[in-house]
């Protein structure tokens, strides 16, 4: 393989990273919480599509579409049991309880569908393009396409509806957005709905790379996506979105060029250098405290 | 007048509270260890004892970082697991010329100590540059490079001396030679020397150092850059300086924890010092509450013990302990919960009596 | 300190100015402070007074100008140096240590001064003890110059506010500084407290020895207590002289009322 194709692998593997960014970039820059549970969140919502591929017989886009409905209401449930009774709690109880409810998850998960890892259907047709020498599988191209969908419609959302516009007024002063009527914790539902049901669409992506579906599924691709989320700057959008594409590309070339058993560690050295030379991320603002 | 009573009370709360913490730790260890010498506790619980020591050790020195310096640090398991397979090659390469168990123990926890102390130097620099959540994420990072770096490592020793490599296992050892760190597999074949007293002892002498640390300069000017970093500097408290000493505690504390916990096993992978670890102690930490090292400890027992205690229940363990995690920290948190709570405490319970 | 020094201006700035972005707060600021002088700096909101305060302590870094502070140029000194070279402070919106109690905000002051390492705290030497103990009486003497003596063992945050403003100066003073920066000492005062601080920032630098320099709204407290007094507008120095020079200035009468 040559450095396009490593390239352009990295880019699909990124574009999964962005695409769960996303939600942990959202939840962030609206409720200011680090949601840990999100990367459980991807795990049933392989799970859902698991089952609606093997079991139920349905085509990839309707088993999406669903794992997307399940994903969502999961995502709104959990903010209303478990983390809107700490609206005014330390961010340190937030996370806490996030770690809590990512406990509750993959053990929930363990104890419904057995801890034995089950094997995801092939959902995409195999084959390949080839471009400039290098050949691209379809599904490579797939991911990278959902994901440029994805941030248009996310950007579009965010900047031309208004619940889009009550959003950004809820990241940029939540105490402002109360006076000027907004419905804070409307918004933060939203917000969760929205960052799982992406988190959904990731699941579906993953999965038709890796196919192996287990309840810890979500943990290290959870932690990765938020690392991309910190490195592109957490709580902007497009850093989610830069930050996840680089940290996929990253980590392959880290596999091809460097060493397999130390790609994990090159991705985090590489956070903690830009985090070094930018402290808030790529994109991220800096925040200048008032003496 | 009434100000003055009431600070007092305040004050001896505080040393109360640091009393309260020695007492459980010396009555718990009489109680167990004679239940352990008389044969009535069982084999599952006093395998649990040890660990439990070396999870109250950590989670002391966490709480000095994340209670009392206010650093949120997600990579303390990192730290253990440096004092673990430090601890576990000292004692190997020491197993023929100091035949003694507890005088090598103590060489592979200090040993350990040191290790943690240079690791959280190299990492403390970078890592106090940052705040709040992106600190968070960094110390996250270095737990997990630790975690790659550790599983990399192979290590061993035979008549023709020590032998060392990294990523690939280039090391061929003559007969009699031993691997001490094995890769993804860890260390194999360790010799058992930790005990519970050794834990114990341990957690006397952390809550020594914090608390003699808190009552002095050091002490104050963790809590000042935590509570306003510009007052301090303005003051005349370094602020990075400050946070390393605290940073710098919580991973020696993790370090010794960390031999101590590699010798109680003979086989360790270094997979066991992941991000949920760092977690784990985390929760017991925060559970306890902040800067409150009695509640440190009792929480940790508590969530050490827990899931055996829920053995009966089997698979739903690990669910229910979750559960018990969100509820703990709603009811605690909750303002709303709180006041509706407070009606059926004690406390108001006799005052309405006296009213 | 020699008769020689006494003279000498403790504090002199020359130029002083900084840019936020695009945008020049304060531009070519110049004054001195003699030694045991209480001098005064005032100007209508937002003429940049305490962004002046931040300059001589370094939380910003001056883009231009030279601070010279008992004949040391400070270009490259940071916040805890100029601390340690003697100038303290006070902050506009009261910064204390909250959580800590009032005997230790002020203990807090003595750091630089404390040799004893975090080895001797944890074994408790004899050093550790010797200098503890010293640190505990100088704090309460100085709690007690302060009225705070009752309240020792509170914690800071329950003060109430004169209170906290007390003690942010004690804490201020335990760094032993030659000159002490006031950021708005009397906000939020009624006359009586404003009269008893006023009695209060004398006996300061008559005990302590030092140089005083106050931002300040209350005119009757500046004009009452300062000896020379220097006029900030639009981040540029009005005027300068003594309290009966600048009440009868035309300038400053203009920028205070307006057009």
């Amino acid at each position: 393989m040559g450095f396009l194709s490593y390239l352009v692998s990295g880019l699909s593997l990124g574009s999964v990273y962005a695409i769960i960014a996303l939600g942990y970039t959202m939840v962030y820059g609206i409720a200011k919480m680090l949601n840990f549970a999100h990367g459980d969140v991807i795990m049933i919502g392989a799970y859902v599509a698991f089952f609606a591929l093997s079991n139920f017989g349905l085509p990839i886009i309707p088993a999406t579409l669903l794992s997307i409905v399940v994903c969502t209401l999961l995502g709104v449930i959990i903010e209303r049991l478990a983390y809107k009774p700490l609206r005014d709690a330390s961010s340190l109880s937030v996370l806490i309880t996030a770690i809590g409810v990512s406990y509750f998850l993959q053990n929930g998960a363990q104890i419904i569908w057995s801890s034995s890892t089950k094997v995801f259907p092939a959902i995409f047709q195999s084959g390949s393009v080839s471009l400039g020498g290098a050949s691209i599988s379809y599904l490579t191209l797939i991911t990278i396409g959902v994901c440029l969908i994805v941030m248009a419609a996310l950007t579009l959302f965010i900047n031309k509806t208004r619940t889009g516009a009550a959003m950004r007024a809820c990241s940029e002063d939540k105490g402002a957005a109360i006076l000027m009527g907004i419905n804070v914790n409307h918004i933060i539902s939203v917000t969760f709905a929205i960052g799982s049901g992406l988190a959904a669409i990731a699941s579906v992506l993953l999965c038709a790379a890796y196919p192996s579906v287990y309840p810890t599924l979500g943990a290290m691709p959870g932690i990765k996506a938020f690392t991309a989320a910190v490195f592109g700057g957490i709580g902007s959008i497009p850093g989610a979105f830069l930050g996840g594409l680089l940290l996929g590309v990253i980590e392959i070339f880290a596999k091809a060029y460097v060493s397999t058993q130390l790609s994990d560690a090159i991705v985090f050295a590489v956070l903690i250098v830009v985090l070094l030379i930018k402290p808030t991320g790529l994109l991220g603002k800096k925040i200048d405290e008032k003496v | 007048m009434a100000k003055s009573i009431f600070s007092s009370l305040f004050q001896n709360a505080q040393k109360r509270n640091r009393t309260v913490s020695f007492l459980i730790v010396i009555i718990a260890y009489a109680v167990l260890e004679s239940m352990m010498r008389s044969g009535n506790l069982s084999s599952l619980f006093t395998s649990l004892l040890v660990p439990m020591t070396c999870y109250i050790v950590a989670a002391i020195g966490l709480n000095l970082n994340v209670g009392i310096s206010g650093e949120l640090n997600l990579g303390q398991a990192g730290f253990m697991s440096v004092g673990a397979f430090t601890g576990v090659s000292i004692s190997g390469l020491l197993a023929n010329t100091v035949p003694n168990d507890t005088v090598r123990l103590i060489i592979a926890i200090i040993s350990g100590i040191v290790a943690a102390a240079i690791f959280g130097l190299i990492i403390g620099v970078p890592v106090l540059k940052l705040q709040g959540d992106y600190l968070a994420i960094v110390t996250l990072a270095f737990g997990q490079i630790l975690k790659s770096i550790i599983t990399n490592i192979y290590f061993g020793f035979d008549s023709a001396g020590l032998h060392f490599s990294f990523v690939e296992n280039k090391t061929s050892l003559l007969p009699g030679g031993k691997m001490l760190m094995n890769g993804p597999m860890g260390a194999t074949g360790t010799n058992k020397i930790s005990n519970f007293t050794t834990g114990v002892i341990l957690i006397l002498l952390s809550l020594i150092v914090v608390y003699n640390l808190m009552d002095s300069k050091s002490g104050r000017a963790i809590m000042a850059a935590r509570d306003n970093r510009i007052a301090a500097e303005s003051t005349g408290i370094p602020i990075l300086s400050t946070k390393m000493l605290s940073f710098l505690v919580s991973a020696c504390l993790g370090g010794a924890a960390g031999a101590l916990y590699g010798l109680n096993y003979s086989t360790l992978v270094p997979a066991k010092f992941d991000f949920n670890t760092s977690i784990l102690i985390l929760v017991y930490v925060v559970l306890g509450g902040l800067g409150n090292m009695t509640g440190t400890i009792i929480a940790t027992i508590v969530l050490v013990l827990l899931p055996e205690f829920l053995r009966s229940m089997q698979d739903y363990r690990m669910l229910i302990y979750a559960i018990v995690l969100i509820l703990i920290m709603i009811l605690t948190n909750n303002e709303d919960l709180k006041v509706r709570m407070s009606r059926f405490s004690l406390k108001s319970i006799l005052m309405r009596k006296k009213g | 300190m020699d008769s020689n020094t006494r003279n000498e201006a403790v504090l002199k700035v020359d130029g002083l100015g900084i840019d936020f972005g695009g945008l020049t707060a304060v531009n070519n600021f110049a004054m001195s402070i003699k030694h045991k002088e209480i001098a005064g700096l005032i100007g209508p909101n937002g003429a940049g007074k305490t962004t002046v305060f931040n300059m001589l302590t370094k939380v910003y870094k001056p883009s231009r100008g030279t601070i010279v502070f008992c004949g040391q140029d400070t270009a490259n000194l940071s916040i805890v140096e100029m601390s340690k070279l003697g100038i303290a402070r006070t902050f506009q919106n009261i910064r204390l240590f909250s959580k800590l109690s009032v005997l230790d905000n002020v203990k807090c002051g003595f750091h630089q001064s404390i040799t004893y390492s975090p080895l001797d705290a944890i074994f408790k030497t004899p050093r550790y003890r010797r200098e503890e103990h010293e640190v505990d009486r100088k704090s309460r003497e100085l709690l007690k110059v302060f009225n705070l003596s009752n309240e020792a063992d509170v914690v800071a945050a329950s003060l109430p506010y004169g209170g906290q403003r007390r003690l942010e100066i004690a804490r201020a003073l335990a760094t032993s500084p030659r000159l002490l920066l006031l950021d708005e000492p009397a906000a939020g005062m009624n006359p009586q407290e404003t009269e008893d601080l006023m009695n209060m920032i004398r006996t300061v630098r008559d005990k302590f020895e030092i140089s005083i320099l106050l931002i300040e709204h209350d005119m009757k407290l500046v004009m009452g207590i300062c000896e020379r007094i220097t006029v900030l507008n639009y981040g540029m120095t009005l005027a300068e002289g003594t309290p009966e020079e600048i009440q009868s200035n035309p300038e400053v009468v203009k920028a205070y009322l307006g057009e």
